[in-house]
């Protein structure tokens, strides 16, 4: 499959009253086309920030990457200007947000926020723009998508709403979309309804998908690959499979503990992860998630760990992969789940470089 | 839309009845009357005056007399200027105070937004410090201060504007800029604080990921939600425009109806108080009017009522 994104090391912090908020630390995956990646983890961790980097959407200032490249077909996004990313913004790269209810503008009709994007990357008239929008409208199932294109966003239900926000950002036919936790502001049957919708045209324009959200059961759904984020960092990342399966992670053990499901026996353990996240400002030495991890050993308070990589597709960051680790038992709810997987390496090797 | 306005305008003609109704009352309880000076009339001359006027009638009579003058737009005659009728001095008087007054709020509503735009988007550097810094002087200093100063700089040390008088365009300049630079720094700051939070909006990120330049997400996305307070601000920068003119008229000398209503009031000209208040009362409401249904136009959350939303 050809690979249409890379990100490597991308570093990105804000300069803040406080001080400097490393928000990302590090981070490098790979996105093929047509591939949809799942980003977990808890508020904070910088999910929303990598993924808004992806399109130098991030204020800057405040913002600032300060490392790394990010390779969108080979071609270096981090050094682009202003102009320049106007081109690829809404064209190549299109993202939906959280809220539906607050973004779209709330003075202007449906329909001219979709052919705003048709006429500046696609040089369409505004009749023919307007055109493609009722058909767009259409596509993400909105009914009487001829009087709706007339309409302003406080005529639209919330779920509409996102099927309005989905129309503008696929209207270009954008080789990645990001989805920033396109569901959570919806309930739960317009969130399977747009979850379905999402599948369903990705699988017509063959986008790659970055899909962030906090809910794991979702990510089961949508996802190819998972990566899970701590502290601005990724410390694990693998297929559905391998992250719902064979988590390797101790902080991948504690979302997957805490999340309820049926095959969940829920009366023993659904535990919240203790603590909080650590401080960006002033982030701790060694293992960030050391502080709330009970399976913590000495080396995760004075060393960073490596990424250790499991198989061809499955890395993760943590200590207990090394070869002189203890071996240590994961939560009663993921062992229940814990499958051998047949593609792993016979042993976890560290990986030098980035992903 | 129509029975929409159609209320509003019954509302308009309770309330102008109830202004007519207080000034009405108000004027008789205040002491002096027209005819009051220095010089103590003669009574019989006196009397004769009060009965030309009309001024010798019971008060109810007086009252109604007067309701049915508003509702024929005849205000009578002037008590002071002889030969000169209320009419007349509004026609002559308001066209004068209405170029002023527009002038002065085509200036507060143009560089006020300006102002605004610029230091929001220029959020925390000097061009947002540097106007923002004039803004809470325009705000402090009283129009009459502002006058004189103007007045002083621009006109005597500087000699690029007449003094006072009014007689062509470049004696509205000043008046204007007086009267308009209050407003003015106050559009500033609400037009500045009500872009900033537009800009921190999800519906701007959206617009900058669609990948629009920086210039049309300011203009059609931001601007337009920002100027809504402004918007409903000109109704009473109206109120604030008509009762500045009071001052300002009568610094610069200008004839307006301003300044006849200053000097009707010193010389407790009744029937020319009470013309100029009433018409004032109505321009008042008019412009209300007029920007809750522009709002309405611009904003398409807000339903008049009467329009039927599905
Ligand atoms: N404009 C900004 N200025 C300063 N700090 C910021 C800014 N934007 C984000 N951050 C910081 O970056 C870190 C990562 O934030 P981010 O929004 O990426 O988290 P997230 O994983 O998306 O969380 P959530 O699940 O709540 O959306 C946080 O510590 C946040 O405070
Ligand atoms: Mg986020």
């Amino acid at each position: 499959m050809e690979k249409i994104l890379e990100v490597k090391d991308l570093k990105v912090s804000f300069q803040t009253y406080g001080g400097t908020v490393q928000a990302v630390r590090g981070v490098s995956f790979d996105l093929h086309k047509g591939e949809t990646l799942a980003i977990v983890g808890e508020s904070g961790s910088g999910k929303s920030v990598t993924s808004q980097t992806l399109m130098k959407l991030i204020p800057m200032p405040p913002g600032q990457i300060t490392g790394g490249e990010i390779l969108f077909y080979g071609d270096d996004i981090v050094p682009k200007s202003e102009k320049e990313m106007e081109n690829i913004r809404g064209k190549d790269i299109s993202m939906i947000f959280q809220d539906p209810m607050t973004s779209l503008n709330p003075t202007m009709k449906v329909g001219n926020q979709i052919i705003e994007g048709l006429i500046k990357h696609q040089g369409l008239s505004k009749a023919d723009a307007k055109k493609r929008a009722i058909k767009l409208l259409e596509l993400v199932g909105i009914p009487m998508p001829d009087k709706r294109v007339n309409q302003y966003p406080h005529e639209f239900s919330g779920g509409m709403r996102q099927r309005a926000m989905i129309a503008i950002a696929l209207a270009t036919n954008p080789k990645l979309l990001i989805a920033d936790e396109p569901t959570t502001a919806l309930d739960v049957t317009i969130q399977a309804q747009i979850l379905e919708l999402m599948k369903e045209l990705q699988a017509k324009m063959d986008t790659s998908i970055i899909f962030i959200t906090h809910d794991l059961g979702v990510v089961a759904n949508v996802a190819d690959r998972v990566a899970v984020m701590y502290a601005g960092q990724i410390v694990e990342i693998g297929t559905v499979d391998e992250i719902f399966y064979d988590p390797k992670h101790p902080y991948t053990w504690g979302l997957l503990a805490s999340m309820p499901s049926v095959d969940n026996d829920t009366k023993d353990e659904l535990a919240a992860i203790p603590g909080t996240p650590p401080d960006l400002t002033n982030p701790p030495i060694g293992d960030a998630f050391a502080a709330r991890n009970k399976y913590a050993l000495a080396i995760d308070y004075e060393e960073e760990p490596p990424m250790f990589q499991i198989s061809e597709t499955h890395f993760a960051k943590t200590w207990l992969l090394h070869p002189d680790a203890p071996h240590v038992e994961p939560p009663a709810a993921v062992k229940l789940r814990q499958r051998q997987m047949s593609s792993n390496f016979d042993k976890p090797v560290i990986v030098k470089e980035g992903i | 839309m129509t029975k929409y306005i159609g209320k509003r305008l019954l509302y308009m003609i309770i309330s102008l009845w109830l202004i007519v109704t207080a000034t009405f009352f108000l004027m008789r309880i205040a002491p002096g009357n027209p005819f009051a000076s220095e010089k103590k009339l003669p009574p019989e001359i006196e009397a004769n005056l009060q009965a030309h006027y009309g001024l010798d009638q019971p008060w109810y009579q007086q009252y109604f007399d007067y309701l049915i003058n508003v509702v024929t737009w005849d205000f009578g005659p002037s008590f002071k200027y002889k030969s000169q009728t209320v009419n007349d001095l509004i026609t002559e008087g308001f066209p004068v105070s209405f170029v002023l007054g527009f002038q002065a709020i085509l200036i507060a509503v143009a560089f006020g937004v300006l102002f605004g735009v610029i230091a929001a988007l220029r959020q925390n550097k000097w061009q947002d410090y540097s106007t923002m810094a004039v803004a809470v002087l325009g705000i402090s200093v009283p129009s009459f201060i502002m006058a004189t100063f103007l007045q002083y700089f621009l006109a005597i040390k500087l000699q690029i504007f007449p003094v006072a008088r009014w007689e062509s365009f470049m004696h509205t300049i000043l008046p204007a800029i007086a009267l308009a630079a209050g407003p003015m720094a106050y559009i500033a700051r609400l037009t500045r604080s009500s872009m900033i939070e537009v800009l921190a909006n999800d519906y701007i990120k959206t617009a900058k990921a669609k990948g629009l330049s920086g210039g049309v997400i300011t203009v059609k996305h931001a601007m337009r939600n920002a100027l809504l307070p402004v918007v409903t601000y000109l109704g009473p920068l109206t109120a604030g425009v008509l009762t500045g003119s009071f001052v300002i008229e009568k610094i610069f000398g200008i004839p307006g109806l301003g300044f006849h209503f200053v000097t009707s009031i010193t010389n407790r000209d009744y029937t020319v108080i009470m013309g100029v208040t009433v018409f004032y009362s109505i321009l008042l409401l008019l412009a209300i009017l007029l920007v809750d249904i522009a709002y309405g136009i611009i904003d398409p959350r807000i339903k008049l009522a009467g329009k039927k939303g599905e």
